[in-house]
């Protein structure tokens, strides 16, 4: 199978296919087993971050060093020239002459898919705003693959805020390329949205909903959990009643079979208890640490120095 | 139960223009709001019709005003079920068909505050996702949009 990724810009997951996801997967395995070296020596990538983050942030600028590469940036809108109102069109023409590739993450809606309008570099998304960040997705997905071979006829939980988390749409959105079933863990106000459970009916992808892990933990092969944030519910009452039904705690865990592995996109706050890291399941970090090959894979792929 | 009995109704006959029938109600005046007043002849409006075919509907004429491909797009957008007829001397010439088009620019806005169609003022541009009744993907925010009066009164001048 060759699939051709050069040149594409990955901006939304509707971007790629499955042969594609399936091909990049099969290259960030590579590269996290060293095949390719400094594969990025001589390349300049550019990393404009309108809007602050650490690990996205951090982890491209590893990718890139890593592999040989240099990397070209800003760290936030405000030491841009976006500050002395400069467009976005004519800040991504502008440093289009200046490298190979552009990263970038911007907190307006649609903001990456206005910078592919305008040049002919590939540009990733590394997130805007409410919308999409396909690369988080990627490595969640190679992060399970590493764990299960196949994901084909596996019970996934998705838990915690199931409506705004761009972060679960997206993955949803790949899931149901395999023949998975879904779990939804969610209090009632943050469940997932309608236009996403219609879209798994369209396809014929099975779901089940639950409002606690405790039900449903011991069938799962992956719990991926998300932070609920309070200010979500009118009531802060509310939040603390239902709360406890989405932490995982040492008492939690004896809830979820010996081989459901615990999954989230961090930053946590108290969703997950410190004293679950040491637990064989937590595959959190380890899923973190996955960016890098995954975003060097990319980078590689769409520059076609990997092929 | 037989048929409930239509009333006879009088809109100004015209002799060269385009009749815009079957509308349901009461999607009239955003059609109407969409292909702008602006005519060289008179502009007559019926609204809430009874009709066998949508229930209640809207009937818009434009004396000497021939629609265009555009236009004709815009209609299809908003109200896939009327029918539009070209009339000529006071005979229908064309049956004008209405296909939904595939994708959409200019005309209607996103109604995302945060999408960069309006943080940058650039041309919206939609994607047709559903027909029935028509839903658009905005190209740029990605979100799904039902046509809403408020797109288009958003519309740049």
């Amino acid at each position: 199978m060759s699939v051709k990724m050069k040149n594409k810009s990955i901006i939304s997951l509707k971007d790629i296919s499955k042969d594609e996801l399936m091909y990049l997967m099969k290259r960030a395995k590579e590269v996290k087993e060293g095949k390719y070296g400094n594969f990025l020596e001589g390349k300049i990538i550019s990393s404009l971050f309108f809007e602050p983050s650490t690990r996205t942030r951090l982890s491209f600028h590893s990718a890139v060093k890593r592999a040989g590469g240099d990397i070209i940036g800003f760290a936030s809108a405000g030491s841009s020239s976006t500050k002395k109102g400069e467009s976005l069109g004519d800040t991504i023409k502008t440093v289009s002459g200046y490298c190979d590739l552009i990263v970038m993450r911007h907190h307006v809606e649609g903001a990456a898919r206005r910078a592919s309008d305008v040049t002919d570099l590939p540009i990733i998304n590394a997130g805007d705003g409410a919308n999409q960040h396909p690369t988080q997705t990627f490595l969640d997905i190679f992060t399970m693959l590493e764990k299960k071979e196949n994901l084909d006829g596996l019970n996934i939980g998705l838990m915690g805020d199931l409506k705004y988390s761009r972060t679960i749409h997206s993955l949803l959105v790949a899931l149901s390329f395999f023949g998975v079933r879904l779990y939804f863990i969610s209090p009632e106000a943050l469940a997932i949205p309608e236009r996403y459970t219609d879209y798994l009916d369209d396809i014929n992808v099975e779901y089940e909903v639950y409002k606690d892990f405790k039900e449903c933990g011991k069938d799962l092969d992956f719990l991926y959990c998300t932070r609920i944030q309070k200010e979500r519910f009118y009531d802060p009452v509310e939040y603390e009643s239902v709360a406890g039904s989405y932490i995982i705690d040492k008492e939690g865990l004896s809830y979820l079979d010996e081989e459901t592995y615990i999954m989230h996109p961090l930053p946590r706050v108290d969703e997950i208890a410190v004293e679950v890291d040491e637990d064989q399941r937590a595959i959190y970090f380890e899923q973190a640490h996955n960016g890098v090959p995954v975003r060097q894979a990319l980078i590689g792929l769409l520059l076609g120095i990997i092929k | 139960m037989g048929k409930k009995k239509e009333r006879p109704y009088k809109v100004f006959k015209i002799e060269k223009g385009t009749v815009i029938d079957h509308i349901p109600a009461p999607k009239g005046l955003l059609v109407l709001e969409v292909l702008g007043k602006k005519n060289d002849g008179i502009v007559s409006i019926g609204l809430n019709f009874d009709s066998q075919k949508v229930g209640k509907k809207d009937l818009i004429k434009f004396e000497n005003k021939i629609i265009d491909k555009e236009e004709t797009d815009k209609i299809a957008l908003i109200a896939p079920e009327a029918t539009i007829n070209i009339i000529e001397n006071g005979e229908v010439v064309e049956k004008r068909s209405i296909d939904v088009p595939q994708e959409i620019t200019g005309f209607l806005n996103c109604l995302n505050p945060n999408c960069v169609v309006n943080r940058e003022n650039l041309q919206p541009h939609f994607e047709v996702v559903e027909e029935g009744p028509v839903k658009l993907r905005c190209k740029y925010c990605e979100r799904v949009w039902e046509v809403k009066y408020d797109m288009v009164e958003n519309k740049r001048k």
